[in-house]
């Protein structure tokens, strides 16, 4: 049964005389992949901004319903809590690592709120009492099981700034994974990827979806990507909607066409 | 002359004169406004007295240096330049130290050549960096050994360097144990070690914020004012003993680190480091100004001593009803027992400070603070709210800066504002900085060497501070991101790796993730 998870209503940012997004309202399902679309400039990344606390919207109404009923009014929250209590978890456009910490370390800092519970705010990790100890060892399981998925458990101690781009962009995606989000956010996550790394992305995505449960929001240019794993998808030019269906209903209509080839004017 | 010189050199002989001329030329424009003259009082007023000779040698040596860096070019004539370098170096020491010299061979004195300390230690430093760059050069040119093969070396000694810094940490902390009990160890070393441990310990405090946290803190000091002034007050109005005083002092710091963290946590990089600049400003006017509790500029004086845990006087008759400390343990008395009392007093303090930090440091707060050093704005989407992280950071390191205020008040026994300008905040964050910021071993070595060696090069009198900067810019060429700037990861998933379920070897990783 589909469970709506996110739904941005009449979300319109405003920069000065600048609307970057206007007037923009789509629904994304819980446990599906929608991917949002769109030229350069169309307010894909704004979107995202406003959705993760890094920008206040101008108007608009973004709610996350949890599975457990909880509600969230997004727009309302600052950055760290719709990370921590909401639980939406994002990537970033240019990759944003911890890049002198280790693997490890990196997904370990996504385990933040979880790991200072357990440790009393550090009162019972400084004195290494038996309950931290228990919460670091199952922390780094999780770090250890999410690094098998993206194939990064070999390079667990590396510098995460040392590894190659492709492995970058997965431990930035399973970084946000060990944060235990209910909306996973990621932009452009096959930005300057090889085909072959580009394929080990999508196995990635539809595993993480499969396995986990989670809600995923995806802004990509690849269409490769965005064809082949999105069950929905939201498309924006200028900062107005102007599609919204599966890939086969976008990739037909002639407003798509005409905003991506810029074809004769359509009505 | 110049002629023969270079047709003796062959093709480009021309071009080495002409650059060696140039050398000269530039060292002549340097030292003739800033050396050549000196001005004397004399009975008709000021008179100016020329120092050619200073001069000569300067222009002298530098064109010498000079020549060697030009022979290094070509291969083959290494060995003329390391003989070149070290005689330079030699006589620079022998010139140096010419009055032990000449003590020890019984001259009546040395004929030195260096027209002053300064020079020698120059001229000594100068030859020094020659003979090792062209010893450097030839054992190069003679192993035989791929670029590729040298780095995989290079890696290699990074590894032993690691386990050295360990072997070097443990051997300095028995040393720090020990200093009291060596045959050279006086009253004035002792003094030189509480002070060095006293920034050592300064340093590793305001590494938590500068260090781990990655916020530019240059106005550490003001911590160190307020607990210094707790004590001091605290004592002086409420009679207040130290070891009640002591936790207060951090208390307060602590507390004024919050208060200053709470408005300007929400600024970044430079805006940040110039209000903190400011904060250590106004806590020391309010010192000079507050006449009628701070006593102003005059200070305070007669901060009481530390007695033994509350069991003894660290005096020469007790009082109080306690005893003094060598009535208690039956000893005779000796003056130095307070000195070595206040030295132990501050090395465990500072062992409390590595200890914590080096817990913290693999704690989620102290992932958290490196996190946010490398990118902020990511630690806030994983859920981490900054503000109190950052905060946590503040107070912590405030404390600490609180605790080593108070044991430096009660150490002098004396303090005045003028113990805690701008300058102060500087060295502890030049400390931190030249250390490699985040590592303990590395600032305690900064700590070591920028408090230890201006005591060391008290000969050179008022030419102390110029060997000081003189070290503090090599380090900055030949170690720009610090002594120690390797940084050891909080948690290795090798030493985690659960039996049946061994982690492959790095190499092989290495091939496998760099295709």
């Amino acid at each position: 049964m589909k469970r709506a998870l996110l739904t941005v209503e009449h979300l319109t940012m405003r920069f000065g005389g600048l609307t970057a997004v206007d007037d923009v309202s789509f629904t994304a399902w819980d446990g599906e992949i929608t991917a949002i679309i769109g030229p350069n400039g169309a307010g894909k990344t704004t979107v995202f901004n406003c959705l993760t606390g890094f920008y206040q919207p101008t108007v608009g109404r973004l709610l996350l319903e949890r599975a457990d009923g909880e509600r969230f009014l997004l727009e309302r929250l600052e950055a760290y809590r719709i990370g921590r209590d909401a639980k939406v978890a994002r990537t970033f456009q240019n990759i944003r690592l911890f890049p002198r910490m280790t693997v490890l370390e990196n997904l370990l800092v996504a385990q933040h709120t979880s790991l200072m519970r357990a440790s009393w705010y550090s009162v019972a990790g400084l004195f290494g009492l038996a309950n931290y100890r228990h919460a670091e060892d199952a922390a780094i399981e999780k770090a250890r099981h999410y690094m098998e998925l993206a194939n990064l458990v070999e390079v667990a101690d590396w510098q995460a700034g040392n590894l190659p781009y492709g492995a970058q962009r997965r431990l930035e995606i399973i970084r946000a994974m060990c944060s235990d989000p209910v909306l996973l956010c990621l932009d452009e996550p096959a930005a300057g990827l090889n085909p072959r790394e580009s394929a080990e992305l999508n196995d990635l995505l539809l595993l993480l979806r499969a396995e986990k449960g989670v809600g995923i929001l995806l802004i990509e240019h690849d269409m490769s990507v965005v064809m082949r794993i999105s069950d929905h998808i939201v498309v924006l030019d200028y900062g107005k909607k102007i599609s919204d269906g599966t890939a086969e209903q976008v990739q037909n209509d002639p407003r798509v066409i005409a905003a991506y080839l810029g074809e004769e004017e359509v009505a | 002359m110049s002629r023969s010189i270079a047709s003796a050199m062959g093709p480009g002989g021309e071009s080495l004169v002409k650059e060696l001329g140039f050398t000269a030329l530039i060292g002549l424009a340097l030292t003739v406004p800033l050396i050549s003259y000196e001005t004397i009082d004399d009975v008709g007023g000021l008179q100016l007295q020329g120092r050619w000779a200073a001069t000569a040698f300067i222009v002298a040596a530098l064109v010498m240096g000079r020549l060697g860096i030009i022979l290094l070019r070509t291969p083959g004539r290494e060995t003329w330049v390391a003989a070149g370098g070290a005689l330079a170096a030699v006589v620079g020491l022998l010139d140096l130290f010419r009055d032990t010299v000449a003590g020890v061979l019984g001259l009546e004195r040395w004929p030195a050549i260096s027209p002053s300390y300064t020079l020698a230690f120059l001229l000594g430093v100068g030859g020094a960096v020659l003979a090792i760059r062209a010893a450097v050069q030839i054992s190069r040119r003679n192993s035989a050994i791929s670029k590729a093969e040298r780095d995989a070396r290079m890696e290699s000694l990074g590894e032993q360097v690691r386990k050295l810094v360990r072997v070097f940490a443990a051997v300095a902390v028995l040393f720090a144990l020990t200093l009291p009990f060596m045959p050279f160890s006086n009253r004035y070393v002792m003094d030189v070690g509480t002070l060095i441990v006293t920034y050592v310990m300064l340093g590793w405090g305001l590494n938590i914020i500068v260090g781990y946290a990655g916020l530019l803190d240059l106005g550490y000091v003001a911590f160190y004012a307020v607990g210094a002034y707790s004590y001091a007050l605290g004592a002086q109005y409420l009679g207040v003993s130290f070891w009640l005083a002591l936790p207060f002092a951090g208390l307060l710091a602590a507390s004024f680190g919050l208060i200053l963290g709470f408005p300007v946590l929400r600024l970044r990089g430079d805006y940040f480091a110039i209000v903190t600049l400011g904060f250590g400003e106004i806590i020391r006017i309010i010192l000079i100004n507050w006449y009628d509790v701070t006593n102003g500029p005059d200070g305070i004086s007669g901060i009481p001593r530390p007695d033994f845990f509350g069991l003894a006087t660290m005096t020469r008759r007790g009082s109080d009803g306690l005893p003094a400390f060598h009535e208690y343990f039956g000893l005779e008395y000796s003056s130095e027992h307070r000195v070595i009392f206040l030295y132990y007093l501050i090395v465990a303090m500072a062992a409390l400070v590595a200890v914590f930090t080096v817990r913290i440091r693999r704690l989620p707060i102290g992932r958290a603070w490196e996190a946010l050093r490398e990118d902020d704005i990511a630690c806030a989407s994983l859920g981490i709210n900054r503000t109190t992280v950052k905060l946590a950071a503040f107070g912590i390191s405030a404390a600490w800066g609180g605790f080593a205020g108070a044991f430096f008040a009660t150490r002098q026994g004396f303090i005045s504002p003028e113990s805690f300008t701008f300058i102060e905040s500087a060295i502890i964050l030049a400390i931190v900085v030249m250390g490699g910021m985040g590592s303990l071993v590395g600032i305690a070595i900064a700590a070591a060497l920028l408090i230890g060696l201006p005591e060391v090069f008290r000969d050179l009198a008022e030419y102390r501070m110029v060997a000081f900067g003189a070290g503090l810019v090599m380090i900055m060429i030949w170690r720009p991101r610090g002594l120690l700037s390797h940084r050891e990861p909080s948690v290795l998933l090798a030493d985690r790796s659960p039996p049946g379920r061994p982690v492959p070897a790095k190499a092989v990783a290495a091939g496998e993730v760099a295709q």
